[in-house]
């Protein structure tokens, strides 16, 4: 056992010889070592927070042809700690009538529901908080608390702006996370275990992305809707309510909301790297050594929350009810269908060799996809007629 | 380890507290709290006969799931008979719906 | 005692605490956010019992739909967003009688059977709880018919809820 190909086990290791050399109890010093390694995540995925304020503001400024910052240290990287420093000495306002436990409960609950998440992720094959065998549900289990925060901040601060934003949350949440539980199933059979570490053991020959691609693109249509980002961002619609939910607070509690936000986007992206990209597999690359392994992650997260910021800042908000027409006429049915073709196939095609396999799946991806997009459009042709039969004289003018 | 009794008296506890809040609760919505607390109270039990019989045999925990089932189909249910009797009525204090008493 | 009845002793009355407050406190929003409480409590306790999905599930079912519906339910039916005036009937102190006497009867009729005190065998090592579970779901010979039942009974609950819920104008 070295350093080099099994960290978390050294240390762990070297730090039971001294604590029990020191005189602690086994079991004593075995609680104390799982504190610390909580400790410890936990104090990493914070300071990679302050990271990520710096990165989403210098994408979204790229995006925006804008320069971002770039006052504060080199490239602005200093920038977030001049955040942090504003948050912690601005007035810390709690409304008239507002309700003093919830109200100050709900942003810890916030970002503890993201926190929460980092305990199933399996960083490198031997860096992981715990192998649950029931990890897919644990992200909706863990996704259910943020929802919970979110109504206890909006009633807490008794303001209407917060409690249209909650009711849209709820609406959007509870029916997205239907296709999201769907498509989350598909990694699931395919791997045959809803343990994180198995689904990316699972994907040893080939990336669950090429036999499921179009699981991959609905997951992570609901994870953007989970996550409450534009183009749903219903909950907190800077220009129709606001601030939806967080409109009355202030100084680090804000703070507090914002880091959950931005932690949260990056972790789905994991998540969706985790499920779909292969986790930390990066063609034998990851053999080199866990920490290797711990930044291929990284990377793939960092990419798809990439994607997540790219499609935040280059689509338009939607409204409530397409929204959820969205969701209950056309992704869950999707999800449903795909995932009915996904079992069925992936029972056919047992025991078939691997090219096989993969061209079966590949192949019903890209049929159904095909046929999705014929409906689509013969749906749009016939919204076409309608409108352009209502209105002769425009549609002939517009000609 | 934890002998059974420990949790078969925590689940009649609870059950108690449950029935307690049914009884005495004015407001309809409570009373659908209370009956959450009880089907709960029941589900321990279903739970912990499961682990301390025969772990082989699944059907304690697969009760246990239809009464998630069940409990969910009755919040639903009750909750949309709850909001509909307040739109028309205007209250969902239980004593002041008595249309059917005579 | 060990450790693990230390923890189960604070759950325990973590859970018949906040169950308290859940029948007792005068704000019914209160009375929701307590009541995750106790499915959180009772989420623990599963998971002591070695019962990892139903944990997950209990988080999932109770505190992300059923909790928050009570929840939407309460802020639905209120004017206004406090509660005025006693809450509990005026003969509570009866029903709390009858509740304490069906624990008595309870406590009771547990005490006359002989497996109570038993203690749990340790699992096997390579026990897996979720997949035994998933096999007694679905096969024919175990509890497929219970499952269907269920899933069509949700589907009716579905459509009930949407049809009574309804506002026809």
């Amino acid at each position: 056992m070295n350093f080099w190909f099994d960290p978390v086990n050294f240390i762990a290791h070297w730090l039971t010889g001294l604590l029990t050399g020191w005189g602690l109890a086994p079991w004593l010093a075995g609680a104390i070592i799982q504190l610390i390694g909580v400790v410890v995540l936990i104090s990493l995925m914070m300071v990679f927070d302050i990271f990520l304020v710096w990165v989403e503001r210098k994408v979204v400024a790229r995006f925006q042809d804008r320069l971002g910052p770039n006052r504060v240290g080199p490239f602005g990287i200093f920038q977030p700690f001049a955040d942090i420093i504003k948050l912690i000495i601005k007035e810390d306002i709690t409304p008239d009538g507002a309700d003093r436990v919830v109200y100050n409960l709900a942003p810890i609950l916030s970002l503890m529901s993201v926190l929460l998440l980092w305990a199933i992720v399996p960083l490198a094959p031997v860096i992981f908080g715990v192998d649950l065998n029931v990890g897919a549900l644990y992200i909706v289990a863990a996704g259910s608390i943020g929802t919970l925060s979110i109504i206890m901040a909006a009633w807490a601060s008794n303001n209407k702006y917060a409690l249209i934003g909650a009711f849209r949350q709820v609406a959007v949440l509870v029916s997205f996370e239907i296709p999201m539980i769907a498509t989350m199933l598909i990694p699931t059979i395919l791997a045959g275990s809803m343990g994180m570490n198995e689904i990316v053991q699972g994907q040893q020959n080939v990336w669950y992305v090429v036999l499921a691609p179009l699981a991959a693109l609905i997951f992570m249509i609901a994870a953007i809707a989970e996550l409450g980002r534009s183009p749903f961002d219903l909950n907190e619609a800077e220009s129709e309510i606001v601030a939806g939910f967080h409109i009355e607070y202030t100084g680090m509690k804000f703070g507090l909301f914002y880091a959950g936000e931005l932690l949260h986007a990056f972790t789905f992206g994991g998540f969706w790297a985790i499920l779909f990209l292969g986790g930390y597999r990066f063609f034998g690359l990851e053999n080199l050594g866990p920490l290797v392994a711990v930044v291929i992650l990284f990377a793939k997260a960092m990419f798809g929350y990439w994607v997540i910021m790219w499609v935040r800042y280059t689509v338009m908000r939607i409204r409530i009810d397409q929204m959820l027409a969205f969701n209950w006429k056309f992704l869950t049915p999707v999800a449903f269908v795909l995932l009915m073709l996904t079992a069925l196939m992936n029972t056919l095609l047992r025991g078939t060799p691997v090219a096989v396999y993969i061209c079966g799946m590949l192949l019903t991806n890209v049929l159904l996809g095909w046929i999705i997009v014929e409906i689509l459009r013969g749906y749009s042709r016939g919204e076409r007629e309608k409108i352009e039969g209502a209105a002769p004289a425009a549609a002939t003018a517009h000609r | 380890m934890i002998p059974l009794s420990w949790y078969l008296i925590l689940s009649a506890a609870l059950f108690s507290i449950g029935l307690f809040g049914v009884l005495s609760r004015k407001n309809a919505v409570a009373i659908l709290l209370g009956i959450e607390l009880m089907l709960n109270a029941v589900n321990i039990n279903l739970v912990s006969f499961w682990r301390y019989g025969d772990v082989a045999q699944m059907a304690g925990q697969v009760f246990a799931i239809i009464v998630f089932a069940v409990a969910a189909s009755e919040v639903a249910v009750g909750l949309a008979l709850v909001i509909s009797v307040y739109r028309r009525r205007n209250t969902v204090i239980a004593d002041e719906l008595d249309l059917m008493k005579w | 005692m060990t450790a693990m009845q230390i923890f189960f002793l604070i759950v325990g009355l973590i859970i018949l605490g906040s169950a308290l407050m859940v029948v007792t406190t005068g704000n019914l929003i209160h009375a929701a956010l307590w009541l995750i409480v106790t499915l959180f409590g009772v989420a623990v306790l599963y998971a002591i019992l070695n019962a990892s999905f139903l944990a997950v599930v209990q988080v999932v079912v109770y505190i992300g739909a059923i909790a928050i519906l009570f929840i939407f339910a309460v802020m639905l039916t209120h004017k206004e967003m406090r509660d005025r005036g006693p809450q509990l009937n005026n003969g509570w102190w009866l029903n709390a009688v009858i509740a304490l006497l069906t624990f008595g009867g309870l406590f009771w009729m547990l005490r006359s059977w002989n497996g109570f005190l038993k203690s749990a065998a340790d699992l096997p090592a390579s026990y897996d709880g979720v997949a035994q579970l998933g096999r007694a779901l679905i096969s024919p010979d175990a509890f497929v018919l219970p499952f269907e039942v269920a899933s069509v009974l949700l589907l009716a609950a579905l459509v009930g809820a949407v049809y009574i819920a309804f506002n026809r104008k």
